[in-house]
């Protein structure tokens, strides 16, 4: 099988967190801290260690396409200017970036890129360093309390090494998660938008689906309605040891440097 | 307002009907005039009676006085269930109003009585009265005297009747009416010279020229008495009815003596499907009661228990609370947080003797007794609540076979995958085996009240190592088998003679074939659209109900993409069961005097309708039809703005001391609740929380109830967005963590400017999720038809912070109700 990866559809999301809930059975995967957050109807507040998906709701006063909400109508009758109103749902996960930096800075190897693409954290090999923590340039990764280990969508490994299809699309009842090879996928969304534009939703956009961004495009990409920060998405995220041969070449001519001044130094010493 | 007032040549009568007394005169005497209604209530206040030097609430005399209303003289209704409820308090009563006449339907819901009274005044200027009395209660009751009472003005200084013996029958005799009863009886059967026969009470003046006479005859052709009374007070009353000897009439149970001929011709309709009755009603008994059902003895009709009066859930509560039902099983329920009026449930609970709880978990209604709301509060004390609770823990469905039913009617049948763990069991092995304990207990007996258990057919297989019943076993004898013992294959095979037996009409056909219909899983993508083979749908597999009116009269589709069923040229088909006759013609016309199935023509697609046809006006099956109308919630900030009736006349209240209802609109004190509170379900959790609320992956989505605000009321109150808000009604408050939010917008109604405050209906304090339940604030209030509680709309106030603690809470409560000025009567109008 070649890259596989999830395109989320957010214009069709209903913040219905099954994808949480059914990702956290298949996977194992702890209760997280209980609190009422006020964001909205998430309580979960974002990706981490023992939490793989996370659904953000976004309230808006803004319409959505042709979607009436009544409400600005409503205060309207009550006298109060209120503009419209539409409510964003969208089901963040693990990117799978192409380049991926917590990839790169695993010192164990715990992290590995499997045969369909994505990245795996084998938390029986992992050590707890933590590099991969601030090299995440989504914040996804995070150590677990208690174990002291990274955790990480896998996105279903398990499960697609048996054929099947990841926990959290196979349970999404709106197809809002959809799962495939990840060129199908990127065509598909690509109709998707163009269609959602002509339906005058002109603000749909896709995220990380393009090779070109500074991750090289992800395998798990987004069709948003609004700007990436509007869904606490970095807006232009770049891997983080993209710069990283650089500075070994600055490194090492630095190093050439002090080396040629040590030498001309003793030489002149002997002399 | 309660009142009515009518007027026939010279006579007024001003009647006072109240929902929670029996009906009142007020005046009956010279004509009124016409009297709008405020002259009429101002009247009405000056006629209603004054406080009889008594430091409490007025005496009133209802047509049939009682004595808890504080009357001292001669009550209305004497008699007892053998020694018990002697003095009757009918405290439900429904008016009906036709021309010039009132008929008061009235329960006294601790005797379970019913007493109907009906008031009229005829165009002679005669007033009607008369009573009638029904028995709902399990015990006989022995009625003593049921008398009707008209009040005359204290003015009247003379009784008048008639005397004489022989040619000189009817003379009349005249005397000062005193302090005391002037008792005339006839003990003879018939009218003769003991009778009085018209009793007047009159004025002192009274002579054939002029003055003022009141008079009562009972109309009965003997052993009946009249009498005047005046109370110490300057009461005066006419009073009569029959005379009854000692254990003249003991009333039987209303139903009891019903025959199964008598119910059947009761309750079949001649038209449409449901004039089969017959066959699915013996089906019924015979599937119940087997053998022991046969012709000769009605199929065991006689064994079914019988209704005495509404079971409904609220009415079981109302009965918790006056001591009349003891003990309650809560089978996947818990009212303690889901039905309204949560508190009241609770103090219903803590009135039983004994509570049966099966759960997964230890829900609110099975800990009320030690750790609820009322313990904290001290309305309750764990030592002193009588109630013995057993908690059963239950058997998930991975834990058991059996069916899922959705509102799709679908059957989908569910295979055990593990043993239930430690004491879990199923619902099937609790029922079965309890029943087969009292069974085994109740062997040899002769009484008869034991043998309907005794007869029943519990004789279903059990396996394994915890003796599970077959539940396949159960779905073979709710679908019926034929007289041969072979499985039915739909309702149509269905005979009244006793030769089928069929444990649920509807369900008649899952089990065709000796096969378990309801668990096939033919995969999607083998079947067509309809996916018939996937499970079994009530009834027939009909997956949609009515699919008839999916084809045009002539029986072409109206949609080639959406067709269902068609008429093919000699019979229904398509890609559903055909919810018709299949041989039935769209040009068949029924016969004159057809009746059953028969009447209905090839285009009646509505066939368990008596006429086979949609109904927008619905004369009958709805009690607050024919056709829809608006009114206000019971609590409303509002008036009505489409009628001058505020709340639904139809409405089905539950006055009491627990469940009090709001002021409305203009009423006064209204403006103490002056918000909205709607409540609605968050996906993350599941009714009453049961399942979803200890379970981590579904706590941590919506951990904490919270009530949802726009920013104008946030402003307004002075809420803060992640903070506490306590939120008041009249029946308690609660408290919730505030999420201000834009999808709250205040409304235009009624003119003014009304915020709305939401709440999630699931929360309660056990659990992971927790918080108040919103159920505590709401009031039991019913649609008059399907008996559905009002939740989804009432008044409250709300205020920043969390609620006080203690006997505090109640006393925040208490001082709202006060403020509002909130009586027995709010709200409570017809």
């Amino acid at each position: 099988m070649g890259r596989v990866g999830f395109f989320t559809d957010t214009s069709v999301c209903i913040g219905c967190k099954a994808c949480e809930v059914a990702c956290k059975e298949w996977n194992a995967v702890p209760e997280d801290v209980l609190g009422f957050t006020g964001m909205s109807y998430d309580n979960t507040g974002g990706l981490g260690a023992s939490t793989w998906r996370h659904v953000a709701f976004v309230e808006q006063p803004r319409r959505l396409g042709h979607q009436e909400s009544g409400l600005a109508e409503a205060a309207a009758l009550a006298g109060r200017d209120r503009p419209d109103f539409r409510w964003l749902m969208a089901s963040d996960v693990c990117k799978h970036c192409t380049e991926a930096a917590c990839l790169d800075v695993c010192p164990t190897g715990s992290l590995f890129r499997t045969e369909f693409g994505t990245v795996v954290v084998q938390d029986d090999v992992c050590n707890g360093c933590g590099y991969c923590v601030p090299a995440c340039p989504y914040g996804v990764i995070g150590k677990r309390e208690g174990d002291g280990l990274a955790h990480k969508c896998t996105m279903c490994y398990d499960r697609l090494e048996s054929g099947q299809e990841p926990a959290c699309a196979k349970t999404c009842p709106t197809d809002s998660i959809q799962f495939g090879d990840l060129d199908e996928l990127r065509e598909r969304a690509s109709r998707r938008v163009e269609r959602l534009h002509e339906a005058g939703v002109g603000s749909a956009r896709l995220y990380g689906h393009s090779p070109a961004d500074g991750v090289g495009g992800t395998a798990a990409f987004f069709l948003l309605l609004d700007e990436p920060e509007v869904y606490g998405l970095p807006p232009d995220p770049v891997v983080t040891t993209r710069d990283l041969p650089s500075m070994w070449r600055h490194a090492a001519v630095a190093a050439a440097g002090l080396l040629a001044a040590l030498t001309v130094l003793s030489w002149k010493g002997r002399s | 307002m309660h009142l009515h007032h009518f007027r026939a040549a010279g006579v007024s009568v001003v009647l006072d009907c109240p929902p929670d007394a029996l009906p009142a005169i007020l005046h009956w005497g010279p004509d009124l005039g016409p009297l709008g209604e405020d002259a009429l209530g101002h009247l009405a206040a000056e006629l209603r009676p004054r406080p009889d030097q008594t430091a409490d609430s007025p005496i009133r005399t209802a047509l049939v006085p009682e004595a808890r209303t504080g009357w001292a003289g001669t009550p209305g209704l004497s008699g007892h269930h053998e020694g018990e409820n002697w003095s009757p308090a009918f405290t439900a009563v429904t008016y009906e109003q036709a021309g010039q006449s009132v008929t008061a339907t009235a329960t006294d819901p601790h005797a379970r009585l019913g007493l109907t009274v009906t008031v009229e005044l005829g165009p002679s200027g005669l007033l009607r009265a008369r009573a009638e009395l029904r028995n709902r209660h399990e015990s006989p009751y022995t009625l003593d005297a049921l008398n009707l009472v008209l009040p005359v003005p204290g003015h009247t200084a003379d009784v008048l009747d008639q005397a004489g013996r022989w040619s000189k029958e009817r003379i009349p005799q005249r005397r000062p009416l005193t302090v005391g009863t002037h008792l005339r009886e006839n003990r003879r059967g018939r009218t003769g010279a003991d009778a009085a026969t018209v009793l007047f009470a009159a004025t002192a003046d009274l002579g054939f020229r002029r003055g003022e006479a009141w008079g009562l005859h009972v109309g009965f052709s003997g052993d009946h008495r009249h009498y005047a009374e005046r109370t110490a007070t300057g009461r005066t009353m006419l009073g009569g009815g029959e005379l009854l000897l000692p254990g003249y009439i003991p009333m039987p149970h209303a139903h009891r003596h019903q025959r199964l001929e008598d119910f059947l011709r009761a309750d079949a309709p001649v038209k449409g499907y449901w004039a089969d009755m017959p066959a699915y009603l013996v089906s019924l008994l015979k599937a119940w009661w087997g053998p022991s059902a046969q012709p000769d003895n009605d199929f065991r009709f006689g064994y079914l228990p019988r209704l005495t009066g509404s079971h409904s859930h609220y009415d079981t509560v109302m009965a918790q609370l006056d001591g009349t039902c003891k003990g309650y099983l809560l089978l996947g329920e818990n009212p303690a947080v889901g039905s309204a009026n949560a508190r009241m449930q609770r103090l219903g609970m803590a009135g039983l003797d004994w509570l049966v709880v099966r759960d997964f978990n230890l829900i609110e209604s099975a800990t009320w007794w030690r750790d609820g709301p009322e313990i904290e509060t001290g309305e309750l004390s764990t030592a002193e609540i009588g109630t013995e609770v057993f908690f059963f823990p239950a058997a998930a469905h991975t834990e058991k076979d059996g069916s899922f039913t959705n509102t799709n009617r679908l059957l989908q049948w569910h295979h055990k995958a593990v043993e239930p763990a430690g004491d879990r069991r199923s619902d099937l092995w609790f029922m079965y085996h309890l029943g087969r304990i009292i069974r085994e207990k109740l062997a040899g007996s002769a009484d008869p009240m034991d043998a309907p258990v005794l007869d029943l057919t519990w004789d279903y297989p059990t396996s394994g190592p915890l003796a599970e019943p077959d539940a396949q076993a159960v779905l073979a004898e709710i679908n019926g088998r034929d007289a041969e013992g072979r499985p039915l294959s739909g309702y149509d095979r269905l005979r009244s003679d006793g030769s089928t037996a069929c444990g649920c009409w509807i369900y008649c056909g899952v089990y065709a074939d000796g096969v378990n219909q309801a668990a096939r899983r033919k995969p999607g993508a083998e079947q067509d659209w309809i996916a018939a083979e996937w499970a079994w749908a009530w009834p027939a597999n009909r997956r949609l109900l009515y699919n008839r009116a999916s084809a045009r009269p002539d029986g072409s589709p109206w949609s080639e993409r959406k067709k269902l069923v068609w008429w093919d040229g000699s019979a229904w088909s398509g890609f559903d069961v055909p919810d018709f006759e299949r041989g039935k013609a769209p040009d068949h016309r029924p016969p004159d005097g057809a009746s059953g199935v028969e009447a209905l023509s090839g285009i009646d697609p509505f066939i368990m309708q008596g006429d086979g046809k949609g109904w927008l006006f619905a004369p009958a099956g709805v009690l607050d039809g024919p056709l829809p109308a608006h009114y206000e919630p019971q609590d409303s900030p509002v008036t009505n703005a489409l009628y001058g009736r505020q709340r639904s006349p139809a409405r089905k209240l539950y006055p009491h001391v627990h469940n009090r209802y709001h002021p409305s609109g203009g009423e006064a004190g209204a403006s103490v609740y002056p918000y909205v509170v709607t409540t609605y379900r968050l996906t993350e959790h599941f009714t009453a929380g049961g399942m979803s609320r200890s379970t981590p992956y579904l706590a941590e989505l919506q951990p904490e109830m919270f009530c949802e605000v726009s920013p104008e009321l946030a402003a307004e109150r002075g809420l803060t967005h992640g903070g506490w808000a306590t939120i008041i009604t009249a029946r308690n408050a609660i408290e919730a963590r505030v999420m201000v939010t834009e999808r709250m917008a205040p409304l235009r109604a009624d003119g003014q400017v009304v915020h709305q405050i939401g709440l999630p209906f699931h929360f309660g304090p056990n659990g992971r999720a927790r918080g108040d339940a919103a159920n505590e604030l709401s009031a039991i209030s019913l649609d008059p038809s399907s008996h559905i509680q009002e939740v989804k709309a009432l008044s409250a106030d709300i205020r920043p912070g969390r609620r006080p603690r203690g006997p505090a809470l109640p006393e925040l409560v208490q001082h709202y109700r006060l403020r509002a000025g909130i009586t027995e009567r709010t709200g409570t109008e017809a």
